[in-house]
């Protein structure tokens, strides 16, 4: 590294090949790299033998035999190599024969090596063959394209990710309880007495003659004869297992399992974002490299039908000709005056104001819904069929109906606001997500509002007893009503809207059809849709430990149901979504849900007091203490462990250092752009220089 | 049908397994599409160079705007006819498989946008780019002076020595920071 700065460029008019090359990382690798090995880069002519530099040796065959397995191990596979395969056959045997000099330890070594790597590869083949609907994708990348691919295996992603969150709430909540009948254990059962009111819990199974339609009732609102299931929290109404072997806490591993199952997701969401992480926050990536990456990467190589490949074209040209407006709108904005800016910016001003107003209505409408909602279960008032499932689905429906119509006022506001076209799309977008996830948020604070409301005095138990006997139970059915009618709502849109919409287009030519037109696959609308879907699944798991596996069967059927839609009723897409910020945006839309997914958790963990009739924190106070209460039980020296991370000396010392790290990278960063600059004037500077010589 | 896999014996599947980024079932894979695109009296597959008419007729490449470069590129005769024999052929699906690695794919596409094939892309090669892209009829392509900004715009994002022309380093600088690049340079057979 210290060679780039020391170069006086009067004295080395280089010979130095990688000077020619322009500052990258891989550069900087390969500089390191290929000291013994000559240069593999090919400046400006191609086919030719890379030439190897001989090994030279001081004096013993010792050292001669580390250099040369030094080198052998340096050289890079011969599949890397970009040459042909007569080429490579001959750099293998060149490079066998000159292995043939290592000793017999060497050459075992050399073998193994290989052994181990082609074993690896075997092993990397098998797996990937077992991935889920690898096919599918396949058929759906070979006539789509890339972007549309991304939402596919993003939604894999999620089906992998909703079965391994179930699997943990299984295997830690549900089994112990499954099997208490097969070994001989003791449940510590709760039977407080404290205050009986709050331990009643009036069972809700409907008795004698129950008329059809109310199963359905039941089964589409998690009441009636699913309440008192394993479905939902009030069940586990356990605190300690007593095996023959030992104790279970089923509480703790309750609270654990939780922030098991939060830390799981968050972990596995950032290792997968983190390769499309580094190239997209590094730089705005619509205005950086914007033409070379449409030109050079534009194409892509696996669309295989022809009218695909035209669309692909069409929209190629499209999106060159908006940059290259762009572009020009951009200088003549330059130019814009004090007094346009003033009016922009003012109509901006009041646009976001107004996109304000109307949050802030749709979140009132969603809280009179929600009470609206609980009053009317809590009157039991029975209408009829249809009208009792309305007052259950009141919630639902009004979120929906908002998530429906802010979208197409948001997409018509943008266009006064005078932004870039990327920019409108962010920003619409950015306001879509903000809209879709405070929602569910607006829900959960509208319930929590009436359960911990007691009317004027103070409550008896924490909590509103006399219309919340198991209040989690009840944030756990309206999770669960939620999801259903997620998942009812996609299904039917796709038959009852996007089919018809198909036929009306294909066979009656008209106005109407014409100005409708064919379905286009509108990625980031779907993406929102399972991510919201996936941020009630986390908040809902811990009120109702099957959600998940409930999520999973759900994105496992929407699946073919987009798919089939996809290959039926839409067309590509004009404006197309690129693979690579496609990544980026569904994991950090999926981040977002996730943080906004763990507030509720947390409030209703360390804050609201647990009830007293049912689940396994009926002998605390909150949630938490089930955490607090075992780490009293360990020694000492845990104990202590544990204060001292929780306590206010470690978390400022811990703010403090990661700011230090942080302003370390950022200065570092700062450094290497300087050299960059530098270089590149170099390059610059030798380059004139080479003319002005020949 | 059943004697063209035999023709591919295990030394030869395991040679080919370490000299491309291939797996064993896409090898074979490829063994049976490229038999079937030989004449019917040609016996032994490895050593016969399929035209390049006939390859491309393969679905794959038949809608790719660069298939005739591809073949150009990847192709070995000594009559630079853009014939692929079986090794050129397991060349060019290595280049654009999943496991490839970013720099040989940038190389060969470096190779394959290189039109006028003198090393560098200057702006003749990034025009006839251009209309490879967007199509090219009179109707589907810029305008002269969109295409000079467009190109003026390509260089100055990609010529570091502003010399005019991008060459390999150049270019292999600009997709090692373009993040669609891997997805989209891939064939799967």
């Amino acid at each position: 590294m210290d060679s780039v700065f020391n170069i006086d460029i009067r004295e080395h008019i280089p010979n130095n090949p990688l000077l020619y090359q322009p500052p990258s990382y891989d550069s900087l690798l390969y500089r390191r790299k290929s000291s013994t090995v000559g240069s593999k880069r090919r400046s400006s002519s191609r086919g030719r033998f890379g030439s190897f530099s001989s090994v030279k040796s001081g004096g013993s065959t010792i050292k001669r035999q580390d250099d040369i397995e030094k080198s052998l191990l340096e050289q890079r596979a011969v599949r890397e190599l970009a040459k042909s395969m007569k080429e490579k056959r001959a750099v293998r045997d060149q490079r066998s024969l000159k292995a043939q000099d290592l000793s017999d330890w060497g050459q075992w070594r050399r073998n193994a090596r290989r052994c181990l790597k082609r074993l690896k590869d075997n092993a990397e083949d098998r797996l990937s063959s077992l991935k889920l609907w690898r096919s599918d994708i396949r058929q759906i990348e070979a006539r789509f394209g890339t972007g549309i691919l991304s939402y596919f295996s993003f939604l894999r992603f999620l089906v992998v990710l909703n079965l391994v969150i179930f699997l943990l709430m299984f295997c830690f909540i549900m089994l112990p309880i499954i099997i208490i009948p097969y070994t001989s254990a003791n449940i510590t059962q709760n039977n407080q007495d404290h205050g009986s009111v709050c331990s009643v819990y009036p069972s809700s199974t409907r008795l004698g003659l129950v008329i059809f339609h109310e199963h359905i009732t039941d089964l589409l609102s998690g009441g009636g004869f699913l309440e008192q299931t394993y479905l939902f929290y009030g069940f586990y109404k356990v605190d300690k297992i007593q095996y023959p072997n030992g104790t279970y806490n089923l509480a703790l591993a309750y609270l654990l399992a939780t922030i098991a199952y939060l830390l799981v997701s968050l972990i596995w969401i950032v290792k997968r974002s983190a390769t499309g992480f580094k190239q997209n926050l590094v730089k705005d990536e619509d205005s950086f490299q914007c033409f070379c990456n449409k030109i050079f990467s534009g194409w892509d190589f696996c669309i295989t039908n022809e009218k695909v490949a035209d669309l692909k074209r069409s929209s190629l040209l499209y999106e060159l000709r908006t940059d290259l407006e762009e572009e020009r709108m951009k200088q003549e904005k330059a130019k814009r005056t004090r007094k346009d800016k003033v009016q922009i910016y003012s109509l901006r001003l009041i646009l976001n104001v107004f996109v304000m107003a109307v949050l802030a209505a749709c979140f009132y409408s969603i809280y009179l819904a929600t009470t609206f909602s609980q009053e009317q279960q809590r009157k039991q008032v029975k209408v009829n069929f249809i009208m009792d499932l309305i007052h259950e689905y009141l919630p639902s429906i009004v979120i929906t109906l908002a998530n429906f119509i802010t979208p197409l006022l948001f997409s018509v506001i943008i266009n006064f606001e005078d932004y870039s076209p990327a920019f409108e799309i962010r920003f619409t977008l950015i306001r879509c997500v903000f809209m879709r996830l405070t929602s569910i948020g607006v829900l959960l604070f509208s319930l929590w509002s009436q359960i911990t409301n007691c009317g004027d005095e103070p409550c008896l138990c924490g909590y509103n007893t006399a219309l919340y006997s198991c209040w989690e139970t009840r944030v756990g059915q309206e999770m669960y009503k939620l999801t259903v009618f997620d998942f009812i709502i996609i299904v039917a849109v796709t038959i009852l809207v996007e089919f018809p919409r198909k036929l009306i287009v294909t066979y009656w030519k008209s106005g109407l059809s014409d100005w409708w037109g064919e379905q286009e696959f509108a990625i980031p609308q779907n993406v929102l849709e399972i991510v919201y879907g996936q941020t009630i699944c986390w908040i809902g798991a811990f009120y109702c430990p099957v959600l998940p596996a409930i999520c999973t069967i759900k994105y496992f059927l929407i699946f073919y149901v987009k798919k089939l839609s996809l290959i039926q009723n839409c067309r590509p897409s004009t404006r197309p979504f690129r693979a690579s910020s496609s990544n980026f945006f569904f994991l950090g839309v999926l981040l977002i849900g996730l943080s906004l997914a763990c507030v509720p958790v947390t409030v209703s963990v360390a804050q609201i007091n647990s009830s007293r009739a049912c689940g396994p924190f009926v002998n605390y106070n909150t949630s938490w203490e089930a955490l607090t209460a075992s780490v009293m039980e360990l020694p000492h020296g845990a104990q202590t462990f544990l204060y001292a991370l929780s306590s206010e000396a470690f978390a400022v010392s811990f703010f403090v250092v990661s700011c230090l790290a942080m302003f370390y990278v950022i200065a570092l960063a700062g450094a290497h752009k300087r050299v960059i600059s530098q270089l590149k004037e170099q390059l610059v500077m030798v380059g004139s220089l080479q003319h002005l010589q020949v | 049908m059943g004697t063209t896999a035999s023709q591919l014996d295990k030394g030869m599947l395991s040679e080919y397994q370490e000299l491309t980024f291939l797996t064993k079932q896409e090898i074979l894979l490829a063994y049976k599409r490229f038999s079937e695109l030989l004449p019917k009296e040609e016996t032994n597959g490895l050593s016969y160079r399929i035209p390049m008419n006939a390859i491309l007729e393969l679905p794959e490449l038949k809608t790719n705007p660069f298939n005739k470069r591809i073949c150009m590129v990847f192709s070995t005769s000594d009559s630079h006819d853009g014939s692929l024999s079986f090794d050129d052929f397991l060349d060019l699906l290595s280049a654009f498989s999943d496991s490839a690695t970013l720099e040989i794919k940038s190389h060969y596409a470096f190779r394959i946008f290189d039109f006028d094939d003198d090393g560098t892309l200057g702006r003749q090669d990034l025009e006839k780019l251009v209309n490879c892209l967007t199509g090219g009829t009179v109707d589907t392509s810029l305008t002269p002076e969109e295409m000079k900004q467009l190109i003026d715009n390509i260089l100055e994002e990609s010529d570091i020595d502003k010399d005019g022309t991008v060459n390999l380093s150049e270019f292999q600088h600009v997709i090692s920071r373009s993040p669609d690049f891997v997805s989209s340079f891939k064939i799967v057979l």
